[in-house]
């Protein structure tokens, strides 16, 4: 397949895992975060752990989308759902995530919510015209790739007056989690977490560009390379760190520079800045409360803003007491570190976040990699 | 006063008429319907004795009794009507597939059909016309069936239950718990034809892509497998939770571990294409004319050549090797370099965010 087989072909990977090799200083270990989901997803898919010298340990971080959506706002989506009588309109991924009493939006729907799986915000702009007596409300949620779409969305409804649209607005910021991160004691001042640098979002930098990243660079002297998700970009993104760091370096570079300019989808960022402005404080699974770092609707645009039109109030809403998704999320630990890894948790049935998604750390460790841990 | 024909039934209006509950009450309707759309189409001399149920000559093998083989499936797919094939077409390949995975030549079809008051007759007889089509060319004949109509609302257009039986020939033993280490894995053709197929016209996800379902009845190429006399351990055919979910099944049934190879593993561009832009894996997705063949490593040309001279085979690889593993996973080789699982599917495949 044209311009996806160039960025997996396995005899460049060999090359690279030998520049990579050859990079790595003896006695020295690397440990990178990769902060997207899906460069989780891409490390267990391809394989491509077992490409790395073990001097390189790579640490998943939170950016999937599904895993920090805490729980007390799926509990919403589904109080939307089962009791005001809407079409809730999600993306895929977000029907399994574990919410309270038991329940899922895939479990909703079997007990009657009229739940639908959209794969974008054009098809519940379309239930909504579709079904002009029924509210429907769009379960918005993701990292500033899935913002803009959102953004253009509720224009467009304000545009052709449709007033039964609305967005339940669960939209979160990339820079404020890798603030968290760094600024977390287990980074900071334990050193529990080593951290020699990340690789940076891939779709989300399309839309943010990479200029966001250049204070973390600075203020934490921690390199970044933003990267592609194909597995050959993560692997080129590696070296590259890794060359960053032997040479005392803390830049920004951008390996995914196919895709990625300086400063990003400027029309994009319009967008959103015109419908969206800062939230004091959300709730992220893992990283707990974190000020200014997720997105809410502006009085302008509140007519779409279903927290406003249902009356919805927040209720934070712990975690299972043993799971250690937040732990995860943030780095502390892996997988199998947790007692319900592949024991109470699989992802047929999902207790934390981490084992819903593919993207999510725990699945991708369950169903690609668990073999490692058994021989 | 006009004369009364004796005997006239207003034949139904396969153009504009619809399905109705009259047609599944028991009364001159059902009669009509069965006569002029199910008899018409489906016809044959066990169909037509008309009885309650269908008398049919005990199967043998070279004269010999045979032992039966039987298999049942539920037909539910939306959209009805998919590039490539049809609900009608899909139950008579699943079942005879079913039957025929077994090693036993399938013989008859029983047919039971649920349908929503409201349903087109038009679309009735295209998918009634299908099946015949389907079961004339597989050589298996639809010998008894039901009809039953729910209310509009309560079914979604038509269901449709096949079974099927089929003799076993002495000698054959093919079986999911069959499988050694030092087998070889082979695919008889492209992974994921089928569930592409049937997503691109999803309602809510229609996109263009040039491809068919692959359905098929498999009963052809598997005579030709099984008359090369080669030791084959296990057939199945990959359909719900595509080649991942039924390799994962063996690798259970046989207590063994499987090793795949990416690259052997043939998927068409637009087959991939289309999965990487919906964030599905093909080897999850469904197939319906593919079959899996588990051979002693030492048959694998036999078995290779015998599939590829059969035009339903003509693309079957070697995919992987059976291993020992007490774990029985099923394991790949990625084309990257790479090894991972290929785990069973967490419920369906949904699409990522990201």
């Amino acid at each position: 397949m044209k311009y996806i087989d160039e960025f997996r072909d396995g005899e460049v990977a060999k090359n690279l895992a030998l520049s990579i090799s050859a990079a790595v200083e003896p006695g020295r270990s690397y440990s990178f975060m990769e902060f997207c989901g899906g460069h989780t997803h891409a490390i267990s898919r391809y394989g491509l752990s077992d490409l790395l010298p073990p001097a390189i340990r790579m640490v998943h971080g939170p950016g999937c989308p599904v895993c920090v959506l805490p729980i007390g706002r799926v509990d919403m989506a589904i109080d939307l759902a089962l009791n005001h009588g809407v079409i809730l309109c999600t993306y895929g991924d977000t029907l399994r995530i574990p919410a309270s009493e038991g329940l899922s939006l895939m479990k909703a729907k079997a007990r009657g919510g009229d739940i639908r799986m959209v794969y974008s915000t054009i098809d519940a702009l379309q239930i909504a015209r579709d079904n002009p007596a029924r509210e429907v409300v769009f379960f918005a949620i993701g990292f500033e790739t899935t913002t803009p779409p959102t953004a253009v969305a509720i224009q467009q409804a304000e545009a052709e007056g449709l007033v039964n649209f609305s967005v339940l607005c669960c939209h979160v910021l990339t820079p404020s989690a890798i603030s968290n991160i760094l600024e977390s004691p287990e980074v900071r001042q334990w050193g529990t977490v080593p951290l020699d640098g990340f690789i940076g979002p891939a779709h989300v930098s399309t839309v943010i560009g990479s200029r966001p990243y250049e204070f973390f660079a600075e203020e934490y002297r921690k390199p970044v390379v933003i990267a592609g998700f194909e597995p050959l970009d993560v692997m080129q993104a590696i070296l590259m760190l890794v060359r960053q760091v032997n040479e005392g370096r803390a830049e920004v570079e951008n390996e995914f520079a196919r895709a990625v300019s300086r400063d990003g989808n400027l029309k994009a960022q319009d967008r959103v800045a015109e419908v969206f402005e800062l939230r004091r404080e959300f709730e992220w699974r893992g990283l707990s409360v974190v000020p200014y770092s997720a997105l809410k609707i502006r009085q302008k645009y509140a007519a779409f803003d279903a927290e406003r039109r249902f009356n919805l109030d927040y209720r934070s809403v712990p975690d299972h007491k043993a799971c250690d998704c937040g732990a995860i999320l943030r780095g502390v630990k892996k997988p199998q570190d947790c007692k319900l890894f592949g024991t109470v948790c699989t992802p047929e049935n999902p207790i934390g976040s981490c084992m819903v998604s593919s993207e999510g750390a725990c699945a991708a460790h369950y169903s690609y990699g668990r073999y490692k841990d058994m021989h | 006063m006009g004369e009364v024909k004796r005997g006239y039934v207003r034949p139904l209006d396969l153009k504009q008429g619809r399905v109705d509950l009259t047609h599944g009450s028991g009364g001159r309707s059902m009669v009509q319907l069965i006569s002029e759309l199910f008899a018409k189409h489906l016809g044959n001399e066990y169909l037509g004795q008309g009885n309650d149920g269908a008398v049919l000559p005990a199967p043998t093998v070279e004269g010999r009794p045979g032992r039966l083989v039987m298999s049942t499936d539920c037909h539910v797919v939306s959209p009805l009507f998919f590039p490539g094939g049809d609900i009608g077409c899909l139950s008579v390949h699943g079942t005879v597939n079913d039957v025929a995975v077994m090693g036993a030549t399938p013989l008859y079809l029983a047919a039971g059909f649920i349908l929503e008051e409201g349903f087109p007759l038009a679309d009735l007889a295209r998918i009634v016309e299908s099946m015949a089509h389907a079961a004339r060319e597989a050589g298996v004949p639809v010998v008894t069936g039901d009809t039953k109509v729910v209310e509009r609302g309560k079914g979604d257009g038509v269901f449709i239950t096949t079974t099927g039986v089929g003799v076993l020939p002495d000698g054959i033993e093919l079986g999911g718990s069959r499988a050694r280490p030092g087998d070889a894995i082979i695919i008889s053709g492209s992974m994921g034809d089928h569930g592409v197929a049937i997503m691109s016209k999803r309602e809510n996800l229609s996109f263009d892509a040039p491809i068919e379902s692959d359905t098929a009845a498999l009963n052809g190429l598997i005579a030709a497998m099984l008359a090369t006399g080669a030791d084959l351990r296990c057939l199945r055919d990959p359909t719900r939770g595509g080649l991942a979910a039924t390799l994962n099944e063996i690798a259970g049934q046989s207590e063994v571990g499987m090793m795949l190879h990416e690259k052997a593993i043939p998927v068409k561009p637009v087959v991939a294409a289309a999965c990487e832009f919906l964030g599905l894996d093909p080897l999850y997705v469904a197939n319906e004319g593919k079959l899996i063949a588990i051979c002693a490593g030492s048959d694998v040309e036999r078995v290779l050549a015998a599939m590829r001279a059969h035009p339903l085979g003509r693309e079957a690889a070697l995919i992987g090797e059976v291993i020992a593993d007490d774990h029985h996973f099923v394991q790949l080789t990625t084309a990257f370099g790479g090894r991972r699982i290929v785990d069973w599917l967490a419920g369906d495949q949904l699409p990522r965010i990201c």
